[in-house]
Parts: C-alpha cells; structure tokens; sequence
C-alpha cells in the first residue's frame, strides 16, 4: 500500500501511523454532553466503501493526513494536511 | 539420457554433485531434476501421506513431487525443487521423507492403508479423546507425514531487502513478457523485467519453433543483448514476482547466490524485493494440467510440456521409450519433438475421436490410459480404446490435460478468474489488479504469435497509462497455430487417480467430499486438503474443481472458481525477515555512559529500545539484591549518579507554547515562571493517563518537557495529533531532542556539594531552589541544570550535549566515589522511587485516571485540557474503584509478589472477591521491610486495614497493611533541604 503525503509524495505504507477515523479532528466543547463524547470517542461507523482517515507521516515529515479510500477497493481517493481541513471547518 | 545435439545447455563445462550420497554428473545449465533424469534416476521423493515413489511431474517452479533436501549442517535446506534447482559443483543433494531410504521407505505401508486414510480420515479417527490429540495422535502423523526437516541449527545464511521503482513492471519472459519489455523500453519507460526461471524466455526456450526466422532462443538472446544495452531497464531474472499489493506493489524473492554456494560466500542468498510499479505487464505464462487417469503417479509419468523442456532445453530424454497421452494438440507436438530427436514414441494416445495424422508413430484415437504398472518407476500402460484393451510397455508417459492461464497474481486483491469455455480454463477478471495488464497465455492468448501481439498491445496500454508516448514497434513473425482441446478431466477405472500430488488428494477423495456434503469448492478443499499444498494448487485446482463438479451435478462455474493467494511460491521465512535476525531484529539505542557501564560489570536491561545499567556489583556481592541495597543506602547517606537519558524529552517553543502545554496537560504550565519546573499530568481524550513528568521554562516562549522513557514516542506523536488536528492555530513548534542531550541524576544529601565541584560557578540553595532550572556551564561547556528529584533525596537533573556526556559521567562518578558515593542502576532507582511513594508505568498502566492515582486535584478548573470531560464521568471519580495505595507486609521480612491480588481477610481466594493488585515490588533497606505499591478498592479510605495478598502462580501468601503510598519523608523536607 502507498500514501501520497501532501509535503513528501508517495510513499510505502510503512513510513505511516495509523490512527483510526477522521472524526478525531471534530472534538465537541466540554459541554456538549454525553452522548456528543460517546460518538466522538467510541462509535464508529465500519463502512464497505469509502471512509476517512487519519494517519501519521511518522518516519517522514510527522504531519498527520485525511485519507480518503475505499475500504472494498483499497483506492486512495485523496490525502490532505489534516491541519488544513481543520482549519477550512472552522 | 542425453539426447545429442538437443538442449541449451553448456556441454562444456561439466558439473558434479551428489544425490542421496551418490556422484552424478551434468552440465552448466541443468537443473538437479534434468540433471538426474539424464542420468536415468527417475525416483526422487516419496509422497507427502501415502509414501509413493515420485519423479518429477513438471520440469518448473510449480513442481509438487520432486522436493529435496539441499546441504547439511546448519545450512540444510529443506523442500526446495528439484525442477528449479540449478546444480554446481559439490551441491549436496538428499531426498526427504523417506526412511531407511528412497527405495525402500517404512512409511509406504500408509499406501496400503490408503482405504483408512481418505478425505475427512483425521477428524473422524483421532476425535476422542479430546486430551489424546495434542499429546499424541498430532505427533504421530506429524512424523509419518511430512516433507523435509530444518536442521535446527542457527541459520548462518544472509539474506537481504531491497526496494525497486519502474514505469512498467514486465513478470516473465516468454514471447509476451518479452514483447512488452522491449516496447516498454523502446518507447523510454522504466522497465524492470522480472523472471522466475535461471534464464529469460519462457517456453520459446522448450519448444522447437522460430521467431522472426531465427530459433525461438536465439531471438530471445537478441532481445535480451538489447535490454541489457539499456539504462532505463533493469533485468532480474532468478526473481519470482511472490505478491500483487495495493497501489502497485509488489514481492519479489531474488535468488542471488543460491545456485552458486561456496563461491560467493559473502553474497546474500536471497534478496526480498519491495516493488514498486506505476504499470505493470503479467505475462506469466500457463501451467499445463496432468490428466487424472488411474495410478497417474509412478515415477516417469509427467506433464508433455516438461518432457518437451526435458528434451528440448536440457537435451534430455525422460525415457527410452515414451508414451504421450492427452486431449489436445500439444500432445502430438510433444510426440513429434521426441520422434524428431530420434526417441522411441510408443504410442500417441488422444482422448479425442477424431485427431488427425500428426507423425511416424502409432496413434490411438479415441483413447484413454486406464492403469499403470511399475512399483518405483513407470513399465508399463494399459489403454481402453473403443477396440478394446491393449497394453503397451512405456518408461515415461507425457499428459496434456489443457493448460492453465498462470492467474495466480491476479487473485492476490481478490479478483476472481473468470470461466472460458473454449479453453476450458480459467482467465484473469479484467482488473482484477488495478495497473496490470495481463497478456500472452496467462490471458489465454496460446500461440507464439498471438502471445507477441499481446505483449505488444498490453505495454501500449500501460504506457499510455504513465503519458508516454510508444515507439514504433511490430511483433516479428511466429507460430500462430490454433488450439484445440476436448475435455478430459479424469478418466474412471480401478485405482486411484491422483489430483493434487503434493497432498496425495485423489479423485476418490473428492468424490467423498461431495458425498458428505462438502460440496461447497471451499468446504472440499478444507476436507481433503486440495490445494493447501505449497505449490498451492497450481498444478491441480482446475482438475479438482471438474471432479466435484461432476460428482454435484453441476457445470464448472457454477461449482466456484479457484484462487491464490500471496506467495506466488514458497518464500523462506529466512528471506521475509531479512536483517531482522539477532541483534537485527530491532535497533538499538545506547546512552553516552553505556561502554562505561558496561566496563563496570553492570548487567543492562532493556527499556524499550534502550539499554539501561540494572546495577553496579562490587566485589564480593553475590546477588543483585546486595548491589542494590548498597546503592540505595549509598544514595540515602551520600549521592548517587544514574543516566536518564533514555527519559523522552521534547523542546516546546513558540508564542503559544505555554497555552497549549496547558491544553495537553492536566495543570498549568503557562502561568510557570521561567527558571521553574513543574511536575504534569497527561490525559488521553478518554480521561486515562497517558504519561507524566517534568516540565521545565527555559524562557518566555521556550520549554523542555520531560516523558518517560516508554511513553516518549506516543507523547510526540500525541502532541503533532493536539497541535495539527485539534488546535492547528496555535503558533507553537515542538521537536524530540532525547538524543541530542545527555542527562544524569545526581541524588543523595552530597548531591549539591558533588555538583559544586563540575559547575564552572557555585549554586547554593537560594540561587538553586528546589524545581529551579537553568543554564550551566561545566568546563566551558553549556548545559542546563534542573533541581528534581525521583528518589526523595536532595537531587538534580544535569544535562550536557550528547559528545559531551561520556565524559561528564566519568567526571560526574570520579567525584562522587571521592565523596563514599558511585553509580546506582535501574533496581536501585526503583526502590528509592518506590519508598517515596513516585509512580511509574507500573502503576498508569492505561487503565488508570487521575482520581485513582490520588491526583484529580491537579485537573486544572481554570481551563479545559484533553481528557478533563471524560475524567469527570461518575464512573470514573467512584469511591470503590481501585486506587492507589502503599502495602507493607505486617512480618517486613514476608515477600510481596508484583502481580498479585488482594481478597479480604477470611474471604476465599476467587475472582468475585478480588480487592485489587500489586504493581510495584521492592524490598525497602531504609524501612528493612518489603513495600508495594498497589490498587485496592476505595484504597484511601482503608488505610491501617489488614489485607490478604495472594500470589496464586507462584503459591504465595501474605498478610498486609494497607498504608500511605509515600513511605518516608511525606513532606518532602529532605528534597528541599
Ligand atoms: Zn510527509
């Protein structure tokens, strides 16, 4: 499997950390109640199609990645700095 | 026999090897197989269940029978096959599973049991009693069945990895493959051309036909002189292509010295290729199929094609007088190859009714081989024909059951192949592996000149696919015949008709199969183990497929279809582990004290991936208990030095920094005055603890936090996740610098005076405080100082740029062992930690918060922080949850055992009335006692209450007090003194 990093290219899936979902970035207020931390912390979607992300450029540049991809195909869709696409959420 | 004047090999330079102890000769070029069927051995192994003589059946890589036994010692390898293996001089061959030998082989009696031994036989015989299977019956047919044996030696052969990046990935090198490179290469792409066998060319190297009005082999040589001319292509023949991964990837094995041992003893065996392809060009070929007619399996029956390679490439006869069986055309080539080459044909038997005039020999139409005769070598064949039966006396018999498209790498992302009725085989799914292009016979394409064409257009594709323009290239002239085939796919009459070889799977067996039920393709091949060989099936899933089809009334597709999986052939674990053998097998990290420690007789223990002193022993000390007492005491009473290097530490600057310390710890660290540090706490999101340690403000907009030594990796990564995905406005930049410096602990009540003497200016209490940091200067040299302490003790952390630390730990130790004190390792630092009551990842061992190490007042209120939400959760601030606790046995000299659990006094030992469990043991030679550190239900509120600590593992049993987890100096004057 290869990953293209938007600051270093493709590269093998070995340089990458994975985390899990990409709703990680979506962190609710301390408020937000229970059920909004529950979803954030423990509930995941396992969908057969495309799904995003989040992994590690951990041997390369560290930056951490959106990955978008198709968990049926294995396709890559796209890659993005996920400090940009939480900065175009705000 | 040698046949003269055939075969492509060098007949000048003959080569000696042994088989089985005897002394054989062949020549520059041969295989072990070709080599000994030239010198007329035809038996070569025993079957892997029943034990029947077997000769080779193919003449390639996909071979099932002909596995040996390379070397002896601890080079031995077993199971590699004889039809790949290419000879040299001195190799050392021996066939396996066979006892007292070859000939005559004890096990064979499993043969006449075969009746017992059929599908399903183990799970129905050795079921009861449950208890008897893995003590005795597995042992038992483990050793009656089996193919070769490791010498359990160590391994002494090196292996190595490699990575690879091309355009266009060519995998094999018949007409197709070759076609493809050369367009590819032609047209300025980066090709690599891989080839399984020893030599490129595929099957044009077997058969006798011309290619652009040359011999086949000699257009390949052509086009390889050419390839080889060319930077832009690198050719890698010995390589099998082992797996198709995601995004173009692919496995390759390299055999680099494996066929010339001894005398590049320096070269790896094997290279394990990482491949990584833009395009890629499968031009692998077909696999033709045996025909499964009764007692197929005597030594000298094998496919026609192998006979065509034996003959034809090695110059080589199978037999003196061979008989060639089959439902298609190439049967009556290969009976036409022998008959031109002067070998004895002794009848052409073609399962078709109406196959035409083909050559000089007898034919018999119509017809099918019903028996066999010869116990350890093929003598004699009994053919049904519609006159009736005759027999006919053969030494070799050639079948042609059709020909399988080689597929295999098209399944390896789960493709399945599709169903072709008119080759009566299966072919690859259209992007099956997305980048590939399949071409020649592995796409069912089986003509010479039908297999160029293919190649041709299959690198146009991929080369359109990387934008490159194609040069002007047009296949040459070849053979373009047609390729008529009949079904046949077993042939019934008395005896067993085999299918998979490897795994004596029969006909029969599959018949039961299905008969039972297991009718599903997946269920059968688990109940008779079809397929699950390591040739995988190549040679025999098709046929299996056709026999159960036939016994469930079903057509072929309807029945299932075949798959492969990664690899493509056997790959040594040997060769997937490369380099990660013995000291290989993870990196090392070492501390600037590490060859002084070592010189000093101390024994090292791993922490993750370093290596840190256990302790110092000193003469006459016979166990580390008294090394490790004196060090304690030695620092308790004067002062200690210990390396904490290893300790995670990662420099925070930037305006923000401050603000986001505070979001990723628990407490405050933006309100920390510069030149102080700060004990932190880290949560996960979920409310757990992460990690802790000190903090340190070396300036306004500049920290250095301290990790632990196992929490280092995941704290930076954890603060790249906080900083880019959560909080990626903060201006604020962090990077490890644990290995940029050297930092060692100087404790005990002389630590101040110690340090006094290696500090360029004197500090004294006022202007070094406890929890003060800052620069220092030692010889001229800047490093930094930070007042904190892990043992209890008067203590500072001192840190020096990396070159410098060897020698400011001697430095550090000669002036300490002036002042009665020296170095203490890791035991004793536990204890010291221990007896002050100091956690570690002993005790935050991932499911413990805040609130149950007796620190929730630490969250901050003023700010919100990761983990504070969850923490807050009622279940995560009860009463009786297990939380931290000092335990000293009320007898001090009682042991405590880490990992042991605690139950009430005068309550039974069991799961339901668990009160909790030891993390941390030591014994205390300040208190003279053993402690613990420990969770015990609502803990804090227990304290002064009798527990009962039972190790049941190790049978221990003891009386404890529960007490405060600072077992001395709970208000810390010591450390500020
Ligand atoms: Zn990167």
């Amino acid at each position: 499997m290869r990953l293209t990093c938007p600051l270093c290219g493709e590269r093998d899936r070995r340089e990458f950390y994975y985390k899990g979902d990409a709703i990680a970035l979506n962190r609710p207020a301390p408020d937000a109640g229970t059920d909004a931390w529950d979803d954030y912390l423990y509930l995941r979607d396992n969908p057969a199609g495309v799904t995003k992300d989040l992994w590690q450029h951990e041997l390369g540049c560290s930056a951490w990645i959106v990955v978008e991809r198709n968990t049926v195909t294995h396709e890559v869709l796209s890659t993005a700095l996920a400090s940009d696409v939480k900065k175009a959420t705000k | 026999m040698r046949v003269t004047g055939k075969g492509l090999i060098n007949r000048d330079k003959q080569i000696s090897f042994s088989f089985d102890g005897k002394s054989y000769n062949g020549f520059e070029g041969d295989t072990i197989a070709s080599a000994l069927l030239a010198n007329d051995v035809r038996l070569m192994a025993r079957s892997f269940k029943y034990h029947r003589p077997r000769g080779p059946l193919t003449a390639g890589s996909e071979e099932p029978n002909a596995l040996m036994t390379l070397h002896s010692g601890a080079r031995q390898t077993p199971n590699v096959r004889a039809t790949a293996q290419e000879i040299f001089s001195g190799l050392e061959v021996r066939s396996q599973n066979n006892w007292p030998n070859l000939e005559r082989d004890v096990m064979s009696v499993n043969d006449m049991f075969s009746n017992f031994l059929s599908a399903g036989f183990y799970y129905k015989t050795f079921m009861w009693p449950r208890a008897f299977w893995e003590k005795l019956y597995e042992p038992i047919i483990r050793r009656a069945a089996g193919l070769g044996a490791l010498s359990g030696l160590h391994d002494e052969d090196m292996n190595e990895k490699a990575y690879a990046f091309c355009d266009v990935l060519v995998i094999g090198s018949g007409p197709a493959g070759l076609m493809a490179a050369l367009t590819a290469a032609r047209s300025g792409a980066d090709v690599i051309l891989a080839e399984d066998d020893s030599r490129f060319g595929g099957r044009l190297l077997s058969e006798v036909e011309d290619v652009d009005g040359k011999p086949g082999h000699l257009w390949v040589d052509d086009v390889i002189a050419e390839l080889s001319a060319m930077d832009n292509v690198r050719l890698m023949k010995r390589t099998s292509i082992v797996g198709a991964y995601d995004q173009g990837t692919y496995g390759a094995v390299e055999r680099v010295s494996g066929h010339l041992r001894g005398a590049h003893a320096d070269a790896p065996l094997e290279v394990f290729w990482r491949i990584s392809a833009k395009q890629s060009v499968l031009a692998a070929g077909a696999l033709e199929r045996p025909v499964a007619f009764p007692m197929n399996d005597r030594p000298g029956i094998m496919t026609a094609s192998a006979v065509r390679s034996y003959l034809n490439r090695w110059g080589v006869a199978p037999g003196k007088r061979v008989a060639v069986f089959g439902n298609n055309d190439d049967a009556h080539r290969t009976a036409r190859d022998l008959a031109a080459a002067g070998v004895e044909v002794a009848a052409l038997i073609d399962s078709r009714p109406d196959s035409g005039p083909s050559g000089d020999f007898p034919i018999l139409t119509g017809a099918e081989v019903i028996d066999t005769k010869g116990r350890l070598g093929l003598k004699q064949i009994t053919v049904r024909t519609n006159a009736g039966m005759q027999t006919i006396s053969a030494d070799c018999l050639a079948m042609s059951g059709g020909w399988n498209p080689s597929v295999h790498l098209t399944c390896h992302m789960n493709g399945r192949p599709v169903w072709d009725d008119k080759l009566l085989s299966f072919v690859p799914k259209d992007g099956a592996i997305p980048g590939m292009t399949v071409a020649g016979a592995a796409q069912g394409v089986m003509s010479t000149a039908g297999a160029l064409q293919s190649g041709l257009e299959a690198a146009k594709t991929a080369l359109a696919a990387v934008d490159a323009k194609v040069a002007d290239v047009t296949a040459p002239q070849a053979e373009d015949a047609a390729y008529n085939i009949a079904p046949l796919w077993q042939v019934s009459g008395k005896g067993r008709a085999w299918l998979d070889f490897q795994n004596d799977v029969t006909t029969k067996d599959v018949k039961q199969a299905a008969a039972e039920n297991y009718q599903s393709v997946e269920h059968m091949k688990r109940y008779t183990t079809q397929g699950m060989a390591t040739d995988q099936g190549k040679n025999s899933n098709v046929g299996a497929l056709a026999v159960l089809a036939d016994a469930t009334g079903r057509g072929i597709p309807e029945t299932g279809t075949t798959t492969f999986r990664p690899p493509f052939t056997p790959v040594a674990m040997a060769t997937l582990g490369a380099g990660a053998r013995g000291a290989g097998f993870a990196p090392q990290r070492f501390i600037t004290s590490h060859d002084m420690t070592v010189k000093a007789g101390a024994p090292m223990i791993e922490a993750g991936l370093w290596y840190r002193p256990s302790y110092y022993p000193e003469k006459g000390e016979l166990t580390w208990r008294e090394s490790t007492d004196r060090e304690v005491n030695m620092v308790r009473n004067h002062v200690g030095i210990t390396d904490v290097s290893t300790l995670g530490k990662i420099d925070v600057q930037g305006p923000d920094a401050g603000a986001f310390l505070d979001f990723v710890y628990t407490n405050m660290f933006s309100t920390l005055k510069v030149g102080r540090v700060r004990y932190g706490l880290m949560l996960r999101e979920d409310g757990f603890v992460m990690d802790d340690g000190t903090t340190a403000r070396l300036g306004e907009n500049h920290y250095v936090m301290t990790t632990t030594t196992a929490g280092a990796g995941e704290v930076m990564k954890h603060l790249e996740f906080v900083h880019q995905c959560l909080v990626p406005d903060m201006d604020v930049q962090f990077i490890s610098v644990t290995e940029q410096w050297a930092q060692f602990a100087v404790a005990g009540p002389k630590s101040r005076v110690l340090l006094n003497r290696i500090l360029d200016s004197e500090i004294d209490n006022d202007s070094w405080p406890f929890m003060a940091c800052g620069d220092v200067s030692m010889g001229g040299v800047q490093g930094r100082l930070f007042r904190i302490s892990f043992s209890g003790e008067h203590a500072y952390e001192v840190a020096i740029p990396s070159r410098y630390g060897e020698a400011l730990y001697a430095a550090l130790l000669e002036e300490a062992k002036a002042l009665d004190g020296g170095s203490y390792g890791m035991e004793a630092l536990n204890v010291l930690r221990i007896e002050k009551g100091f956690i570690t990842h002993s005790e935050i061992h991932g499911r413990i918060n805040a609130f149950d190490i007796g620190m929730e007042r630490m969250i901050s209120a003023k700010k919100d922080c990761i983990g504070k939400t969850s923490a807050a959760r009622p279940g995560q601030v009860a009463q009786d949850r297990d939380r931290l606790v000092g335990l000293k046995p009320v007898t001090p000299s009682q042991k405590l055992m880490a990992g042991a659990h605690f139950y009430n006094v005068g309550a039974e030992a069991t799961r339901e009335n668990d009160q909790g469990y030891i993390t941390s043991v030591c014994y205390s030679p300040t208190m003279k006692s053993y402690l613990a550190l420990g969770f015990v239900k609502n803990g804090p509120n227990r304290m002064g209450e009798k527990i009962r600590m039972v190790d049941a593992l190790r049978g221990v049993e003891t009386l404890c007090e529960i007490c405060h987890p600072v077992f001395m100096d709970q208000e810390g004057e010591k450390t500020r003194g």
